[in-house]
């Protein structure tokens, strides 16, 4: 059934490679908006707990923003629109940027800030289920606002959201194939593209299903490591504080191992 | 830069409603769809009847791992394959992309609402099923009177939270080149160059109306969590 990947395509490569460095991009768009999505969300989460209210009403508000957009909707922003209203030298310097990159930057910027409103929140729920007695011990031993979060509550806040994070893993790694609205040939983007040269939807879909599904398996996996490795000994994983949590965990595929057997 | 100019979005008006009615259209149908056909896959999955809730427990588990672009694909490849052979004569039937849009975030939509109930059912108080019991009613009765709706009153805050992500997601039938409120924009954008307002415009009102919705739920939570304290 899959023979189909083997044949020489049109510029001398095989089907297979298609789907290859399809999966490149998707990869690397998801590790890198990965990376960005997690220093933002933690420190947009940890604007939104603080009692000062200079950083926890922007912070509120970019979560607000970020999350009730359309990924799709801030994919054409940044691509489209961020080129026009940036001063014109800017502008024109980012219209300069060769084709893949061209497509990929934005991509890439547009999931780590969306991701990152979805982490900001797991991170403020981690927190919120931190007991007060923490943020109390801290003071007493002399700690000042900073060093209170920097050595206290984030590193036992991320401890204990892993599990939800894992929901996210999974979220951005979906995501990315909304890039292939603006261009960028991702893994779904170069299913789409064999099918329509083989006439084998079945085959090209078929194999980046199963992709995907490795990808997530994967994701899980990996996650379920880190989340032994790291977890606080004798704690439970943190609940979602809000219903909006729960049904994103569920949206997203996340921590629910029932499901992800039978992925196995 | 160009000055920006937003007349051109009054001026478009109707047809950018036409395509946000579009969008609310689908959200609602596929709430519809999803909801009902969502219940039916729970509850196969909850009475674990053989062969039939593996099938689902698959069906859900792939869904939620592959990418909505890639389901989309999929069915507007399948679903007339799939109607072709229903129909009897093989050959598939081409029912158009507005048809396939519908009956794609039904099919969606439904493992996602399923899992939300399969998830409520098993929270579902014991001491519920055995005054049921008590009672001598039937299990059919026992479903339909008692447990479902302290389940969909107990996940409705959770539903409705999922049906704002649908209606977002909505906007993903951009690759199927319909018109919904993003795809109105983005026609109406190629045609006058206006790429910068009509984005801009889009952006704000998904945002309004997600936000306003969220705050509704968020009140609905609140009473309900007051209305359980007591």
């Amino acid at each position: 059934m899959f023979g189909v990947l083997f044949e020489q395509t049109a510029d001398g490569q095989r089907y297979i490679d298609w789907l290859l460095s399809g999966l490149g991009w998707t990869l690397a768009l998801a590790f890198f908006g990965w990376w960005i999505a997690f220093g933002i969300g933690v420190v947009v989460g940890v604007g939104r707990t603080v009692q000062n209210r200079f950083i926890s009403v922007p912070a509120r508000l970019y979560v607000e923003i970020f999350r009730n957009v359309p990924v799709l909707v801030q994919m054409f922003l940044w691509y489209f629109v961020f080129p026009e209203v940036v001063p014109s030298a800017l502008g024109d310097a980012i219209k300069q940027i060769p084709p893949p990159w061209a497509s990929f930057f934005p991509a890439l910027l547009c999931l780590g800030l969306y991701t990152a409103s979805r982490i900001a929140e797991q991170v403020r729920a981690g927190i919120e289920a931190l007991p007060r007695g923490q943020f109390e011990a801290a003071n007493a031993l002399g700690l000042n606002g900073y060093l209170t979060y920097r050595y206290v509550i984030v590193p036992q806040a991320l401890r204990l959201i892993v599990p939800s994070l894992t929901s996210e893993v999974m979220g951005i790694y979906k995501n990315t194939s909304v890039a292939l609205t603006i261009g960028l040939m991702e893994l779904t983007a170069q299913a789409r593209q064999i099918s329509e040269a083989t006439f084998q939807t079945f085959t090209a879909f078929g194999a980046a299903t199963i992709i995907y599904l490795c990808l997530a398996l994967v994701a899980y996996q990996a996650m379920t490591l880190i989340d032994k490795a790291v977890r606080i000994p004798g704690s439970a994983p943190v609940k979602p504080t809000t219903d909006e949590d729960l049904a994103s965990e569920m949206r997203q595929g996340g921590a629910l191992p029932a499901t992800m057997e039978v992925v196995k | 830069m160009n000055t920006l100019d937003f007349s051109i979005v009054t001026q478009s008006w109707p047809y950018l409603w036409s395509g946000l009615l579009f969008s609310l259209a689908l959200t609602a149908a596929a709430f519809v769809i999803g909801m009902v056909l969502g219940t039916c896959l729970a509850l196969v999955q909850h009475f674990e009847i053989p062969v039939f809730a593996q099938i689902i427990r698959g069906y859900v588990a792939v869904i939620r791992s592959i990418p909505l672009i890639l389901v989309l694909f999929w069915f507007f490849f399948l679903v007339p394959i799939v109607l072709g052979h229903l129909s009897g004569n093989g050959r598939p039937i081409p029912i158009g992309a507005t048809y396939t849009a519908f009956i794609t975030f039904g099919l969606f939509e439904a493992a996602y609402y399923s899992e939300i109930i399969r998830v409520g059912l098993r929270a579902v108080n014991k001491g519920q099923f055995e005054a049921c019991q008590a009672l001598a009613l039937s299990t059919y009765d026992t479903y339909r009177h008692i447990v479902l709706p302290q389940v969909l009153r107990v996940a409705s805050p959770i539903i409705l939270s999922q049906t704002i992500i649908l209606f977002q997601d909505t906007s993903l039938v951009y690759v199927l080149s319909l018109t919904d409120l993003l795809g109105a924009a983005s026609k109406l954008a190629q045609l006058n160059g206006r790429l910068v307002e009509m984005y801009l415009v889009v952006a704000v009102a998904y945002l309004a109306i997600s936000s306003a919705a969220s705050q509704c739920v968020a009140v609905l939570r609140k009473r309900y969590a007051l209305a359980t304290s007591r």
